[in-house]
């Protein structure tokens, strides 16, 4: 039986699935920069209670407007 | 000559002396103000108002003034907008004591038996303490194309002129310095903040509709004949009641309904 996510689990997924997705984008050499970026950036909030929706809600916010930016095509590397 | 100069001297340095002292020795006059403090870099952790102190007799007639104060003598990770403290630039919008206001332009209530609160602007997303993303709002300020569109200028590359009557009718437009204090205290703007434009951003709609200089009348009608750009305006009137310029948003939204009906 395959657990029933909630909406907001739905939408992290989402957030997480898109921006490996974009680092799929960038030139192979940088991509596991891209990677290691994104493991560390959702690994800061693993801890977070489930419940603390505004908190969760908030961060993907930011979060989407972080792969706006980094989505942008000019974007080729990150240190 | 010389003995009178110093006498003179010392007596106004005397005066200066006792003015100092009469400052000092009167009893502080301790306000209480309590802040929105909120932190990005711990999003787990909830809102919360902090109170402060300020001594009215040692600061400026203005709300800012007492903030910058707490910011340079209490705390300075307290954080706001702030530019101009003449209210010309709308960035130090936020709610003071019930009120969108500009905070350079608010009065500091002298009961200092009162608390005052100050709050960010309301229903928006917090960046940091006091201050609000206004993204969303400069986006739909984008959308209605504020400038002067037109398919022929005058042939001396001078200014395009128009009659006193015509510039007549700007007044009270113009001077609108894009705060988001009447947006944002706008009931039906909270609600609907993704397609309703709201007063600030229909003020300048209409701004550009009553310009006699602007060609593109109709693709400016057409972009608002929708039910939510405009008329999820209920001319609550808040906009009016609140704005610090003491400008007229309900009004404005109130002549392009009347444009777009009569048209």
């Amino acid at each position: 039986m395959v657990k029933r996510l909630s909406g907001l689990q739905r939408e992290v997924l989402h957030l997480y699935r898109t921006s490996i997705r974009i680092a799929y984008s960038k030139p192979v050499d940088n991509r596991p920069r891209f990677f290691s970026f994104i493991h560390e950036e959702f690994g800061k909030y693993k801890d977070l209670s489930r419940k603390d929706f505004t908190t969760i809600e908030h961060l993907l916010r930011v979060g989407k407007k972080k792969v706006e930016m980094y989505s942008k095509p000019e974007l080729k590397n990150i240190h | 000559m010389i003995m009178m100069n110093r006498i003179a001297k010392t007596s106004v340095l005397g005066n200066i002396l006792k003015r100092g002292l009469a400052t000092a020795s009167a009893t502080p006059r301790l306000k209480t103000f309590k802040i929105y403090r909120w932190n990005p870099d711990k999003p787990a952790e909830k809102p919360r108002l902090q109170s402060y102190e300020v001594d009215l007799n040692d600061c400026g007639p203005m709300v800012l003034d007492a903030l910058l104060k707490i910011k340079n003598e209490q705390d300075a990770t307290l954080t706001l907008r702030r530019s101009c403290r003449e209210g010309i630039c709308g960035s130090c919008a936020m709610n003071i004591g019930g009120r969108n206001t500009l905070a350079c332009l608010c009065k500091i209530d002298q009961d200092n038996s009162k608390q005052l609160k100050i709050y960010p602007l309301p229903h928006m997303y917090i960046v940091k303490d006091l201050v609000p993303d206004l993204t969303g709002f400069y986006q739909q300020y984008k959308s209605i194309q504020p400038y002067l569109q037109r398919s022929k200028y005058p042939d001396d590359g001078k200014e395009v002129l128009q009659s006193i009557a015509d510039r007549k009718k700007l007044d009270g437009l113009y001077e609108c310095i894009l705060c988001a204090c009447c947006s944002t205290s706008c009931p039906s703007y909270w609600w609907n903040q993704e397609q309703y434009l709201g007063p600030a951003v229909l003020l300048q709609a209409y701004r550009w509709l009553v310009d006699s200089r602007d060609e593109a009348f109709s693709v400016r009608k057409s972009m608002l004949q929708n039910s939510m750009s405009l008329y999820r305006c209920h001319t609550i009137m808040n906009c009016t009641r609140t704005c610090p310029k003491g400008l007229n948003p309900g009004k404005a939204i109130a002549e392009i309904k009347k444009t777009l009906a009569s048209n």
